[in-house]
């Protein structure tokens, strides 16, 4: 939240870069393309056990490049990043909490001779 | 409609060139009169209004406190019924969390961070209008429930599935959750509008760690706002799905699991715990070293402990549901962030303490009641780590220990800050202060009123009073302790009936001349608001200060001479603006309360007629194309694009580019 | 800033100085206030669809007495979506390339690109609604089951956010067109810009948690 000792760096990197050129979006929308495209396949070849970390992976991987390249997040100053990442961190942190904690942690088997199950 | 600083030769310059107005609607222009308040996007008014809507509904919330202490005076009490007893301690607690001390803080920093940034305004003083009346017509929406079939009855937490339509047939439930939907909208765009402006707006040479703790509590506070308001947003739509569109999320008999809505509602109600505590500890930072003739002790630490807490205030939710059946790692884990969280709380109570030792201390009102915030909520604060001991809290929870605990924090805590704040700024915002005598007895007959209210429920709590139980029988023994809290109660009416004389009767005495007009500077303050004369001019500042210090307006008046000797080489009145520029300043508009008025009425349409929807939906999509194409007042700011006047490069790089936004007023 | 015996003697009042505010000055941060305020808003959507995912989870397979119909998982057509999906990653690059042809003041391009992106963007919804439409004649009602009530109130969400987002393209176009929108105010778009890709990335964590891992 601390924008003070970002204000002055970030003021002279800025317009300095405007990220890609049309070709580079094209290229990485390409990419993109082709991610979705192993997502995909997923659903039509068995990977096994793999499949779920590999689609977490695709997943983590098309919405990095989206927010870096075409949201210019990359090229952009800090205090957008420390915004929108507080906001995505503290969303992923707190509801996997609230969901293993629904999910797994009430499990009465693993809940022996305490007094708060 | 840029937030010049410009000269007023500039100004007149500029004026002349002023093209005929490009937008579709005027803009209301009334300096005085009713219509002044209503139209007006000034961030000054804004915060009065905040302060004087969220005042009326303390009185309305006090009052349903006292039928509840009526109502408990004696065992076996008839003067409510279950049902009423339901709703009316549900709406107690939904008042004065929603909207009593949230707008509360919201008026002060309304008021008070423009100054103490040295902004002629908010980044958006449009959406600053609107978020004060979405936040009056969502109190207002909450309150028709009364007239309209009954209050809510679910407690201000709402449990689901009890508030589904099985236990809570009623239209309360429904007011509830989409009132504070309006009201939680008015939070968001008045959080963002703060952020952007504590962000981008400080004067030159204010950098973030010389800001006054108010204002950075603030901006913490802001944050929570933030990253909380879009949790219960959704718990609310879950709740009111289910109610009026016959979803499951909360149909047990579906597989629906109870504690989803106890997950998400606290996930926001643990950070707005201390949205509501966090402005209280910055008017506290302000007041104590005011009063005590002392800087701050500890400054830079007592704003990380401030960020700190709202940090580690997002890991702590689920200790208020340690007996739901969380299941023992949930409960471990909880419990050890819980008591982490004391630490920061502990450093800034220490911090306050090592201010006032060894200070000049002049016991005036504002101080009497920033001190009394120090030790009630220390109290309220040792009885919270109390509960972060699961076992403990397993006996706790539910009684009137937890009720004790809730009040110290929050009337000893935040309010009591707030009181400070009132008597510590009435002279910058209205010209002339509180009377002194009057305003100790509104202070001793609080302060013992609410130990005499909320410390014997410590008692009774762990004797095994149950909350929210409109009964107790005779051979109970909880007679005695409840007719104290009960005439503990009315000793706190008593209080604030001396503080509506104490304002009326200064009031008048303003006006007649008898109460004096105070200076820019009465307290020998330390921060910038102290540099405008008092009240607070339309435009703020004459010029915008550069500031070099942290406390600079205080490094203004005392200086050290050549012994090392702290001499005062200048009067705070006599350095101060004069307040006699005119600078150009944001217009006036129509629309914020035209499209504030389109949310209740869509929320009543889905309580009743989703035709009534439509014309709100209707009445909010009109005005926001009039919030559009009104006419800029100043050729040079478009409605909504100003970055092409900036060009960062103009930056200075001597570190002082902390320059102030000269155009961003705009909705 | 005045000097200790300046203030004393002089007329000056605090805070005058030798300040050159005869023009318009950057803000603290360099930063226009409308992005710092897109920037925060998104980071506050993150919380909102952050619950909206996990209430999805914890509800798509839960069962109790009273459950009946499929769940929404067991109706789900994965070709049709992964179309759809990739429609919407595609509307990314095209708002990408009316932000840079405004830049570069090509208004003719930006509003191609603009039309191009709130095409794509209708495309989606309408693959959105013929989807619901299935479903429902399938028996999965917002009110079926309580998988159905998440499913449909998440998607809903994320469709309302994209309706949004096609309006705003809309208008941009309009004003474009119109002469009231110039390469000078390039950053409204760019603006807006960030608001689709947003609702793009959260389509892309949609795709994957809730339709492609079983």
């Amino acid at each position: 939240m601390n924008t003070a000792t970002v204000s002055e760096d970030e003021t002279h990197q800025e317009h300095s870069d405007h990220g890609l050129s049309d070709v580079g979006y094209i290229k990485v929308a390409l990419i993109l393309a082709i991610l979705t495209g192993v997502e995909v396949a997923t659903y039509f070849v068995d990977f096994g056990v793999v499949e779920i970390p590999s689609l977490l992976i695709l997943m983590v991987v098309k919405f990095q490049i989206v927010v870096s390249y075409f949201m210019h997040l990359k090229f952009d100053s800090k205090v957008f990043s420390y915004l929108f990442v507080t906001g995505l961190i503290l969303a992923v942190v707190v509801f996997a909490a609230m969901g293993t904690s629904l999910a797994f942690w009430q499990d009465p088997a693993g809940c022996d001779a305490s007094a708060f199950c | 409609m840029a937030m010049t600083e410009e000269s007023p030769e500039i100004l007149e310059l500029e004026s002349g060139e002023i093209a005929p107005t490009t937008g579709v609607f005027a803009r209301p222009t009334h300096a005085s009169g009713w219509r002044a308040w209503f139209f007006t996007v000034d961030h000054k008014k804004i915060g009065i209004m905040y302060g004087v809507v969220a005042m009326f509904w303390f009185f309305w919330g006090g009052i349903e406190a006292l039928l509840i202490r009526l109502q408990l005076f004696t065992p076996d009490g008839s003067v409510l019924t279950a049902d009423q007893y339901n709703q009316i301690f549900t709406m107690h607690g939904t008042t004065m969390v929603f909207l009593v001390i949230m707008p509360l803080a919201a008026a002060f920093a309304n008021y008070m961070v423009p100054l103490q940034i040295g902004a002629r305004d908010v980044a958006f003083p449009r959406m600053n209008a609107l978020g004060l009346w979405l936040f009056i017509f969502g109190g207002i929406f909450l309150n028709l429930s009364w007239f309209l079939g009954g209050g809510p009855d679910g407690g201000w937490f709402a449990y689901a599935p009890n508030t589904g339509m099985t236990y809570s047939p009623g239209n309360g439930m429904d007011f509830y959750a989409l009132g504070l939907q309006i009201v939680g909208i008015a939070s968001l765009v008045g959080s963002i509008n703060l952020i952007v402006t504590i962000v981008n707006m400080r004067a030159p040479g204010m950098t973030m760690l010389r800001m006054p703790v108010f204002t950075w509590m603030i901006l913490v506070v802001q944050f929570l706002l933030l990253f909380a308001l879009p949790v219960i947003t959704v718990a609310l739509v879950l709740l009111s799905f289910d109610r009026t569109f016959d979803a499951n999320f909360f149909n047990v008999a579906m597989g629906a699991d109870p504690l989803l809505w106890q997950h998400l509602f606290w996930i926001f109600g643990h950070p707005e715990v201390y949205i509501l505590i966090l402005p209280s500890f910055g008017i506290v930072s302000e007041t104590l070293p005011v009063f005590s003739r002392k800087p701050l002790f500890g400054y830079s630490v007592i704003v990380i402990s401030g960020a700190a807490i709202g940090f580690m205030g997002w890991g702590v939710w689920a200790h208020h549901m340690f007996v739901s059946g969380l299941g023992p790692v949930g409960v471990a884990a909880f419990s050890a962030t819980t008591m982490f969280i004391a630490v920061p709380t502990g450093v800034k109570i220490l911090n306050w303490i090592a201010t006032m030792w060894g200070g000049n201390i002049k016991f005036t009102v504002p101080m009497m009641f920033s001190v009394s915030l120090v030790s009630m909520f220390t109290i309220g604060g040792l009885s919270g780590v109390m509960h972060a001991v699961a076992p403990a809290d397993t006996q706790q929870t539910d009684t009137y220990f937890i009720v004790a605990h809730f009040h110290y924090v929050l009337f000893g805590g935040a309010l009591m800050g707030l009181f400070a704040g009132m008597y510590y700024w009435w002279p910058k915002a209205f010209g002339y202060k509180l009377n002194e005598a009057l305003g100790k007895w509104h202070f001793w007959l609080v302060l013992i009123g609410f130990n005499m209210t909320f410390g014997p429920m410590h008692i009774l709590g762990l004797q095994g009073m149950a909350r929210r139980h409109s009964n107790y029988g005779p051979e109970d023994g909880f007679d005695f302790w409840n007719a104290v809290v009960s005439i503990g109660a009315f000793v706190i009416l008593m209080g604030m009936i001396i503080f509506a004389i104490n304002i009326v009767r200064t009031w008048l005495g303003y006006k007649a001349g008898t109460v004096p007009q105070e200076g820019a500077d009465p307290w020998d303050g330390r921060t910038l608001e102290w540099a405008i004369p008092s009240p607070a001019p339309e435009h703020n500042f004459d010029y915008v200060p550069v500031v070099t210090d942290l406390d600079d307006f205080w490094h203004k008046k005392y200086q050290t001479d050549e012994t090392g000797k702290l001499r005062k080489v200048a009067d705070g009145n006599d350095i101060a603006q004069k307040g006699d520029q005119h600078p150009h300043l944001p217009s006036a508009s129509y629309w914020p309360i035209v499209l504030a008025a389109g949310l209740p009425l869509i929320a009543l349409g889905l309580i009743y007629n989703l035709w009534l929807s439509g014309i709100g939906l209707l009445l909010m999509l009109g005005s926001m194309y009039g919030w559009s194409l009104e006419p800029a007042t100043d050729p040079d700011a478009g409605h909504d694009g100003h970055g092409e006047h900036q060009d960062p490069d103009t930056t200075e790089p001597d570190g002082s580019d902390n320059d102030t936004a000269e155009e961003a007023p705009v909705g | 800033m005045a000097d200790t015996a300046e203030t004393q003697t002089s007329e000056l009042a605090y805070g005058r100085t030798d300040w050159d505010d005869h023009h318009h000055l950057p803000t603290n941060t360099g930063l226009t206030n409308e992005k710092v305020t897109m920037w925060a808003f998104l980071g506050s959507d993150c919380l909102l669809f952050g619950a909206l995912i996990s209430t999805y989870l914890l509800c798509r397979n839960r069962v109790g007495p009273a459950t009946k119909g499929p769940t929404a998982a067991d109706l789900f057509d994965i070709p049709f979506t992964s179309v759809s999906s990739f429609v919407l990653l595609m509307s990314s690059l095209t708002m990408v390339l009316a932000v840079t042809s405004i830049q570069r003041a090509e208004m003719e391009r930006c509003k191609l690109w603009l039309l191009t992106t709130a095409a794509l963007g209708s495309i989606f919804i309408a693959g959105q609604v013929y989807e619901f439409t299935g479903f429902y004649r399938e028996g999965l009602g917002f009110t079926t089951n309580i998988s159905s009530s998440a499913f449909f109130t998440l998607t809903g969400f994320h469709g309302v956010h994209v309706s949004l987002g096609i309006v705003m393209l809309v208008t941009m176009w309009v004003l474009v067109t119109r002469g009231n929108l110039g390469p000078e105010r390039a950053e409204t778009i760019e603006i807006i810009g960030l608001y689709w890709h947003f609702v793009d990335i959260v389509w892309i964590v949609i795709f994957a948690v809730v339709y492609l891992i079983p």
